[in-house]
């Protein structure tokens, strides 16, 4: 399904889908792009696209985003995914950036933006703590002022490539007397501070995504505070709302279940009625696909004429997880028993694994995708946002 | 994408708009489904005056040149406001037939008579074992000079009671399923041979079974061409029960939400319950992809896309299950008002659930839609 494109949009597409054809990293081609691939190695997408000025479409031309309009950012969007690049890192450019440009002083935009953009510094979210989950304004993690200082204390978790993170942008408690909203700070905390561990969270699927961080008695500078203190929950609700654009994962998914077709009909004799069962199957994820997709060319063109388009951010968070949900478990389902194998981590082409190719990362990817409804804003606390703005509920 | 309408499109949509809220609220249409006729022909005369039934023809036809966005701007309200009179009959199924199919001679003879509302048409082609397939067919057409004389029965007949003319399929050649041995024929109602038994349906319109002993039809359409015919009717078909099913689902998702901010039990709204806050977003998204895909599916019968069988299909299916899902429950969240004949959410129900059976339930064409990728 397309967008009906001016010339000079249709040009544009054009122009991305020649470069990324043309400038992708052969190397960054590998069975799962998430968990194969070392930091230096997820780096160079990164870089080419900041070479070629493309690395922050969200962003103001002022600060090096491209200038592009709606309509280009959502092409741009739309193209790397189906050519299923590994995005830039998300923490980074599409989440901590937009935060110091809105809110951050000079200082701070002069000496954090152009290493974001150049992919200098790798950052990573301190957000979720082990009593903090949905509930994230009652982080506990605390921030006392002393002298030109922050002493840091706490211990987040679920912390995304920490492993690899320069910086971690926190909510911290600056006020612990005042309501739970009104009492955070968003501080951000060079990782190589003494005082901050990293340690490994290993997921079911047997990958090292996720970490938990202790913070003991870090000492950050008052001057890495954004905005003002106490103001924090602000800044963190404007990020979240970042974070839940281009959930929809349209091009993903479609990937995906081209991947599923060619599975079930490698692995599924026609004469199965099993075989039927996912044709339908298929159908009918596609379709819900296609209602997806066409929600967002409505919305998305809404936009360009100047609509807002209320929470349909958590519409396609709710949507476009569920989906990914049930495409990854259909083709777990596929392979039959080779779902009963695992590759080992960290990944190497030299280790074993039977059956067919197609089918290698098949289990990781159905078990790894389990996230998707619980992060970001779990699923139930998006269909809250959406009674509550939608339905006055 | 989204639809951004024209200004006659606006115009169209807020006179239809106009009409119904002056004259066919709940209560009107409670009157209209209990008269003798069981539909109004006042109400027909008055979408004859406002242009509904010139709205999607061509210009060339006689009609407003609309096309298919007219057709769903229409039936949109229509299914918001449960219109029982036979537009889809009339207009979008014979309407379309005869303007895409009739020789000239035809569509000078008939268009006419429905766009200023005089003569109302249906379309028979389900018999007793068709199910869902217009190949199944046993009702014989034998050439006679220049009519042919059509002989056997048709059953479920939607509107036929209302009728002058039926459009009715039946076999020139081949066996029961052969699908390049069915033609289409107009046929007058009231002509001899042709006889009518006439009953209720679920949701509110009247039926027949029509048995046809040797009665004389014209020939709409090539011979041989009809399985072809009703197909691409069918696309036509779909695109405007997908824009009712969508303005149902609307005034369902209203309704429930109304209602759950009013019905107070365990001292509070019951909308005040998680469970029910959450059931309701997942209608409001239903609601959502559901006019996604019904305009995506009317912007492509526009432009005459070559996959838009495929995607009719796909439209029909999931549009009826999310109808399917919301009816089932507004009628839960309702409780006992939901089950009751006096409060306007079961007819919705009920209107819902007669649109998932016409022309194919939903697991019928998820099943055509997976079909037609494994075949191409």
């Amino acid at each position: 399904m397309e967008l009906a494109l001016s010339p000079e949009d249709a040009a544009f597409r054009d122009e991305v889908r020649a470069f990324i054809r043309d400038h992708y990293p052969e190397e960054m081609r590998v069975p799962n792009p998430e968990t194969d691939l070392t930091k230096e190695q997820s780096l160079l997408w990164h870089r080419i696209l900041y070479e070629k000025g493309w690395i922050a479409p969200l962003w103001p031309k002022e600060y090096g985003g491209p200038g592009w309009s709606i309509t280009q950012r959502f092409i741009f969007e739309q193209e790397t995914s189906r050519a299923g690049t590994l995005p830039p890192l998300a923490f980074s450019v599409t989440m901590v950036g937009p935060v110091i440009y809105t809110f951050g002083n000079e200082a701070q935009k002069k000496k954090f933006l152009p290493r974001i953009l150049s992919g200098e510094d790798w950052w990573c979210q301190g957000y979720s703590e082990p009593g903090s989950g949905s509930d994230l304004a009652t982080v506990r993690t605390k921030a006392v002022r002393e002298g030109d200082h922050y002493i840091v204390n706490g211990h987040k978790t679920w912390t995304t490539l920490a492993q690899h993170a320069d910086w971690i942008f926190c909510l911290v408690r600056t006020d612990p007397n005042a309501k739970p909203q009104s009492g955070i700070s968003f501080l951000l905390i060079d990782m190589k501070s003494p005082g901050v561990t990293v340690r490994p969270i290993i997921t079911i699927d047997g990958s090292h995504e996720v970490n938990d961080v202790f913070l003991e008695n870090v000492r950050v500078p008052v001057e890495n505070l954004v905005g003002e203190e106490n103001k924090g929950w602000t800044y963190a609700k404007f990020l979240l709302g970042n974070e839940r654009t281009s959930m929809a994962g349209i091009g993903r998914s479609t990937r995906y279940i081209q991947k599923l077709k060619q599975i079930v009909k490698a692995e599924i004799p026609a004469d199965d009625p099993v075989h039927l069962e996912f044709l339908r199957d298929i159908a009918r994820i596609e379709l819900d696909v296609l209602a997806l997709e066409a929600t967002e060319l409505r919305v998305v063109a809404q936009m360009a004429r100047g609509i807002d388009p209320g929470p349909a951010a958590s519409l396609f968070k709710i949507r476009g997880t569920e989906i990914f949900q049930n495409i990854t478990e259909l083709i777990h389902r596929a392979i039959g028993n080779y779902g009963l194998a695992i590759r080992e981590h960290p990944v190497s082409a030299n280790r074993f694994m039977p059956g067919p190719e197609h089918a290698h990362t098949a289990s990781e990817k159905y078990l790894n995708s389990r996230k998707l409804s619980i992060y970001g804003g779990s699923n139930e606390i998006q269909r809250n946002i959406i009674a509550k703005a939608v339905l006055g509920l | 994408m989204d639809i951004q309408f024209t200004e006659e499109q606006e115009l169209l949509r807020s006179s239809v708009q106009r009409l119904l809220r002056d004259q066919y609220d709940f209560e009107a249409r409670r009157k209209i489904v209990a008269s003798e006729e069981g539909f109004s022909r006042t109400q027909w005369e008055a979408f004859a005056e406002l242009g509904l039934l010139a709205a999607p023809f061509s210009e060339n036809a006689g009609g407003l040149g609309g096309g298919p966005l007219s057709t769903m701007i229409i039936m949109h309200e229509f299914g918001r406001h449960l219109v029982v009179e036979p537009f889809l009959e009339t207009v979008v199924l014979a309407g379309s037939l005869i303007e895409h199919a009739g020789t000239p001679e035809q569509q000078q003879a008939f268009i006419p008579g429905i766009v200023d509302g005089n003569k109302i048409w249906a379309l028979a082609w389900t018999e007793k074992v068709s199910r869902f397939d217009f190949a199944d067919v046993t009702t014989t057409a034998r050439r006679e000079g220049n009519d042919y004389v059509l002989s056997g029965t048709k059953t479920m007949v939607i509107a036929a009671p209302w009728a002058d003319y039926l459009i009715v399929s039946a076999r020139t050649s081949g066996d029961d399923r052969d699908r390049a041995g069915v033609s289409l024929f107009v046929v007058d109602r009231r002509a001899a041979g042709l006889d009518l038994q006439s009953f209720k349906t679920i949701d509110g319109r009247r039926a027949a079974e029509i048995s046809l002993r040797e009665v004389r039809g014209q020939l709409l359409g090539r011979e041989g061409k009809g399985v072809v015919l009703l197909e691409a009717g069918r696309d036509r078909a779909i695109a405007a029960l997908c824009a009712e099913a969508v303005g149902a689902i609307g005034e369902l998702n209203s309704a429930t939400l109304d209602y759950s901010k009013t019905r107070k039990q365990f001292g509070t709204t019951i909308g005040s319950f998680q469970v029910l806050q959450h059931r309701m977003v997942d209608m409001f998204i239903a609601h959502q992809e559901a006019l996604s895909l019904m305009q995506h599916l009317s912007l492509n019968l526009s432009a005459g896309d070559p996959g838009l069988s495929r995607l009719a299909s796909g439209a029909k299916s999931k549009i009826g299950y999310a109808a399917k899902f919301v009816a089932d429950q507004a009628v839960q969240l309702h409780g006992g008002m939901g089950m009751t004949d006096e409060f306007n959410v079961g007819h919705y129900f009920k209107r819902i659930s007669s649109i998932n059976i016409q022309f194919g339930d939903p697991a019928f064409h998820v099943l055509r839609y997976a079909q037609l990728d494994a075949a191409a």
